[in-house]
């Protein structure tokens, strides 16, 4: 079996995020790739949660509906997933779910009677029960145990090789014989991505799915040399960010859309003030408080357009670590080059998903660092240059006024309401937005995957990247994935989508907003697959969504 | 060669304004701190938006001329990226008081180490007269033609519930003591707090009934923080009663850029380290 799904499940309060990180960790040491999507309502102790691992020889980014185990902590979990797969291996919690015929249970309360252990361990023995019903060898169990286990290793193995010796083989998980990849959720990616740009200044207001970034950076901040701070509001949040990148340190704010609402007034300041700065936006079910916990793609329209006035904007939206990674480096450089805001745009699914890091390029994408003013005159810090972009000085520099203005103002930052120099200005910011439409049509902004002869295709952004390439390659479509929003990559899309005569928009809204947009260079996806149920497309549904499409 | 302090833009403050005053007090302090040896480069003022925020145009200085209500946030960016900075703020007291009243509290608790100057006039002047946090009961303004329903609050009062370690009030007809407070607020390491009563010329001129009602204090310990309480209560913004000015409370605390250290990594660092993090995860 070299393609293995799983779920493992309890209460909230049972570490299943950490279990099901330690089985995709087991999964990973014998060599295949791994994604994790970790399910959870919006509430402290109780309640349904649930981990889906799936491993694969390639690179995954989506779960399927069929399961080989099912790892039960509670009877809750049998409900909701023993049915839809009666074919899986069930390994059980035996306290607390009445095992059906042929599953295997422990009981956690004598291994840990046992042990004298505490009641998280719990996690421990059932992931011994896997690993021995998986067929993955004790020592690759222990391994991963003692790498990635934060506290009590001795006492947890001890509980893991209990339940290891009480059950028998059933399924075994081939062995790839590679060596393991690091393996990060696409919030780690985008932190880490961020950092390789130069970050040194997180800015952030918790609010899920982009907390768990905060937390990741303020965790590593002393190590990254990074400063990281959680101010009052969301409001407080992009103005001190506009401090901090003016007084010269690379900076980014995170969020989701409500508190990307409170941010749009210092988001159109930035522009006007050509401030730099990176916005992390990722996206929950909306509109309003919506699902805090669960995944959307509604927010396009809205991060494209947010803020009064017109102002350059960068916006990409990653679909796995990887580009999370590569492209979060980029968003930064990209900022302080352009003196402009750039957005990552995530989801709750890429941000809080797990994935294997498959990094190649060591470099990234290359953007050259923002010219310094060169001492020889006095300086101007909104200096009209050909391409737009003003040589940067910051506060503190010798003989330097760096005069920053929200208002209408002349080069030196003094406000002014002359006609000819207020359009001027403007001119002047929308160059640079050209500039970086050119530049990035030398980089590789738009994913494609497919038969070039395909005349069927999937349009999608973001996380949706995932199913829609496996449900591709299982019917010999293309798929077509935007991955800068804006400046957007007509040519490149248009390029991409040669040859197609039916161009499917599968998307995790309910306005098909990227198919709108699309739809403004040209380029007209006749059918739409939608989903905004809070949670993401599996490949099986997807699959059918798209037969029932081209049917 | 010092450097000219005041640029070439057009001033367009009404003739009579109290703005003048704090332009006048500003700048001999920046002239002062160039005799002293002192750079300016090293000093940032950040304004919010109204006929205040003016002075981030005509002062040649560093600037950040922000949003309405947010020249703290921004501020306090400034001085985290760059703790050795010399931070200023002028606001408007709706800038300060209504739009980002959160802003204030939070500096203050904070106790952030920069000066805070309110150009209190009481109105909004530029949006051509409404009532402001500390006007009067009853105010007549444009949204508020039958006169305002609501009390002032007492802006010296709340500074000192939130945590401000140096609270003073000053008054635009009393330059030398206004110099002083501003003079000493940069001076002391912490969240400095000044409410400045300014006249608005055009809207609510209020010469006649500050300037035989102020008097500056003395024999006041600015330690004694319940004695400050009690002298900020001596005047509410609203009755009628003598007005103190001066400084009500001054005290050293830990400041919040103090548990900050804003230090990029060189690049070979920064790469080892990430790598680092990523090796961890394998």
């Amino acid at each position: 079996m070299r393609d293995v799904s799983l779920i493992i499940g309890g209460k909230a309060g049972d570490g299943i995020n950490n279990a099901g990180l330690i089985v995709a960790q087991l999964l990973n040491h014998l060599g295949y790739f791994v994604y994790m999507d970790i399910d959870y309502p919006s509430l402290i102790r109780g309640g349904h949660n649930f981990a889906i691992v799936r491993a694969a020889e390639q690179p995954v980014a989506a779960s399927r509906k069929t399961l080989d185990y099912l790892i039960a902590l509670d009877q809750e979990t049998v409900h909701r997933h023993y049915d839809a797969c009666p074919e899986c291996v069930l390994l059980a919690n035996a306290d607390m779910v009445k095992p059906p015929q042929d599953s295997q249970a422990i009981s956690l309360k004598s291994i840990l009677a046992a042990e004298t252990a505490p009641a998280i361990t719990g996690n421990s023995a059932m992931i011994g029960a896997f690993a021995k019903a998986a067929g993955i060898p004790w020592e690759t169990l222990e391994a991963v145990f003692r790498r990635h286990m934060p506290k009590a290793v001795d006492l947890n193995i001890r509980v893991a090789r209990r339940a290891y010796d009480q059950i028998r083989l059933v399924r075994a998980v081939e062995s790839l014989n590679r060596p393991p990849r690091p393996v990060l959720s696409g919030n780690e990616a985008i932190g880490l991505g961020m950092a390789a740009g130069g970050l040194s200044a997180y800015v952030s207001y918790p609010m899920t799915p982009s907390s768990s970034l905060l937390h990741f950076l303020a965790e590593n901040a002393e190590q990254l040399g990074m400063t990281v701070v959680h101010p009052e509001n969301e409001i407080a949040v992009i103005l001190m960010a506009n401090g901090l990148s003016s007084a010269g340190i690379r900076t980014a704010v995170g969020t989701s859309g409500g508190g990307f609402c409170l941010m749009t007034e210092g988001l159109s300041l930035t522009g006007m003030a050509e401030v730099p700065l990176v916005l992390v936006v990722s996206q929950r079910t909306g509109p309003s408080t919506g699902l805090p916990t669960y995944t959307g793609q509604a927010d396009l329209s809205f991060v494209l357009h947010a803020g009064q006035g017109e102002f350059p904007r960068f916006v990409v939206a990653p679909s796995d670590a990887d580009e999370a990674y590569l492209w979060s480096t980029a968003a930064v450089r990209i900022a302080w080059k352009y003196q402009i805001p750039a957005f990552i745009l995530a989801d709750k699914t890429l941000s809080e998903g797990t994935f294997s890091l498959d990094l190649e390029t060591e470099g990234g994408i290359p953007v050259d660092e923002p010219p310094r003013w060169d001492r020889k005159e006095p300086y101007l810090r909104y200096r009209d240059t050909r391409d737009g972009i003003s040589p940067l000085a910051f506060y503190g520099e010798k003989d330097a006024v760096v005069k920053l203005n929200s208002y209408a103002h002349d080069e030196a930052g003094v406000s002014t309401e002359e006609a000819e120099l207020v359009a001027l200005m403007a001119d002047k910011r929308l160059r640079k937005w050209d500039l970086l439409a050119e530049e990035l049509e030398k980089q590789s902004t738009v994913n494609t995957f497919g038969p070039s002869d395909a005349t069927t295709g999937l349009l999608c952004w973001g996380s949706c990247w995932g199913p829609c390439e496996e449900v591709a390659s299982a019917l010999g479509m293309k798929v077509v994935q935007p991955l800068v929003l804006s400046p957007f990559p007509k040519k490149a899309v248009a390029a991409a989508c040669k040859g197609i005569d039916r161009l499917i928009a599968v998307e995790g809204n309910a306005t098909a907003q990227l198919a709108a947009l699309a739809g403004r260079y040209g380029i007209v996806a006749g059918s739409t697959i939608l989903k905004y149920d809070g949670r993401p497309f599996t490949v099986d549904e997807l699959l059918g969504r798209v037969k029932e499409v081209i049917v | 060669m010092a450097r000219a302090l005041i640029t070439d833009a057009q001033n367009t403050w009404c003739p009579g304004c109290g703005n003048f005053s704090l332009q006048h007090t500003l700048k001999n302090i920046l002239a002062n701190r160039e005799k002293e040896g002192l750079s300016l480069d090293d000093i940032v003022l950040v304004t919010g938006i109204g006929c205040h925020a003016k002075m981030a145009d005509y002062l040649n200085i560093n600037s950040f001329y922000a949003i309405h209500g947010r020249t703290l946030p921004v501020a306090t960016g400034i001085k985290l990226a760059n703790p050795d900075l010399t931070v200023i703020c002028c606001a408007g007291d709706g800038d300060a008081y209504a739009e980002g009243l959160d802003h204030l509290i939070f500096a203050a608790k904070r106790n952030i180490d920069l000066t805070m100057i309110v150009h209190n006039n009481r109105v909004y002047g530029l949006t051509v007269g409404q009532y402001t946090p500390t006007s009067p009961l009853g105010f007549r303004g444009k949204s508020t033609p039958a006169g305002s329903a609501e009390y002032p609050f007492n802006p010296i009062e709340l500074m000192l519930a939130s945590g401000a370690t140096y609270v003073a009030r000053g008054y635009t007809k009393k330059m030398d003591l206004l110099q002083q407070l501003i003079q000493r607020g940069i001076a002391h390491k912490g969240f400095a707090f000044i409410d400045v009563l300014q006249i608005c010329a055009t809207f609510f001129n209020m010469t006649d009934y500050y300037t035989p009602r102020v008097y500056e204090l003395s024999g006041h310990d600015t330690a004694d923080f319940e004695a400050a309480c009690m002298k900020a209560r001596e005047w509410d913004y609203n009755r009628d009663a003598p007005i103190p000015l001066g400084l009500f409370y001054d005290q050293a605390f830990p400041t919040f850029e103090s548990h900050y250290h804003t230090r990029p990594l060189d690049p070979e660092a920064r790469k080892r380290r990430i790598r680092e993090l990523i090796e961890a995860r394998r």
